[in-house]
């Protein structure tokens, strides 16, 4: 365990590396997340439009 | 030899719920595992003796470059089973699979390239090691935009299967490189478990750090994949009656 909070967040002195790799890393999986559930959403969106001029073809 | 299971996985229908049966149970786990992969690595491991608090850097890491070797390996397994045996579904997953790869290798290479300025004083060298992953991430763009270029989702799987099915020799490089050549990087910490090469304080949060992002990466695919499915099927009767019960 970090003696405090400023040691925990100096990282001993390599906190300018450290911190922006986590940030990326994270910042990939909140991103890759958020893009499937859109392409989920707009691909559903175009099923139901695809589901209703079918119905009405028929 | 019983191979219903196998005819199972290529019906769309029955991987769509499947999927989406399993999403949530994929997301929870790794959240809770990355969640406690992070508290593990930056709160209790200790520093490294050489590399002090800049070694933490290994649990995003190595997650990640983990990651973009298996999800590579998942596109081109995925594609030969589309290209063998004619399945769409297979040919949806490796679809599926190539943005997620890119961004995790871009994101392993970006670590990597924080890791090394301090550790090596430079944020990139011609090491056999980084340049093969390099290629990696120009393998999965190829493929992205291979795909992108036909209009025919017929074509554009096969061809891009091609791609992907070739493009695997570039793995087994990565993933042995620093073992075949004399190279900067250093070898890998998890895979000689036998003679561990960390406390264990040190290897219990990366271990959970690699089962997270690999449980993430199923996570992602549940959707993802359903998206897929949903556009290459959206005129069967399936999907209107999914999408009329939703």
């Amino acid at each position: 365990m970090p003696d405090s909070m400023s040691a925990f967040f100096a990282m001993g002195g390599y906190a300018q590396y450290v911190w922006p790799s986590y940030v990326v890393a994270l910042g990939a999986i909140a991103l890759t997340s958020w893009s499937a559930r859109s392409v989920l959403r707009a691909a559903l969106a175009e099923a139901r439009r695809a589901a209703v001029d079918g119905s009405e073809d028929a | 030899m019983d191979f219903t299971w196998f005819h199972r996985l290529g019906s769309p229908p029955y991987i769509y719920r499947l999927s989406e049966r399993l999403a949530p149970w994929f997301g929870w786990s790794a959240a809770v595992l990355i969640a406690s992969g992070l508290y593990g690595g930056l709160l209790l491991a200790p520093p490294d003796y050489q590399q002090g608090e800049g070694f933490r850097i290994i649990y995003v890491h190595a997650p990640s470059a983990w990651l973009s070797l298996m999800v590579y390996s998942c596109m081109a397994t995925a594609a030969a089973v589309g290209l063998i045996w004619r399945m769409k579904v297979a040919h949806a997953v490796a679809a599926s699979c190539a943005g997620v790869g890119a961004a995790f290798t871009a994101v392993s290479l970006i670590t990597g390239m924080l890791w090394g300025k301090p550790m090596w004083g430079t944020y990139w060298v011609w090491d056999p090691r980084l340049t093969a992953q390099l290629i990696l991430l120009f393998l999965f763009f190829g493929y992205m935009a291979l795909r992108a270029s036909y209009d025919d989702t017929s074509r554009a799987d096969r061809l891009s299967a091609w791609l992907a099915v070739i493009g695997m020799v570039n793995v087994p490089i990565v993933r042995f490189s620093v073992e075949w050549w004399n190279s900067l990087h250093q070898s890998p910490s998890v895979m000689k478990l036998a003679r561990a090469s960390m406390p264990a304080s040190m290897l219990v949060p990366l271990l959970l750090m690699l089962a997270g992002f690999t449980v993430f990466f199923l996570a992602f695919l549940s959707v993802r994949l359903r998206a897929e499915v949903l556009r290459r099927e959206k005129h069967s009767a399936w999907v209107r009656e999914t999408v009329a019960n939703a």
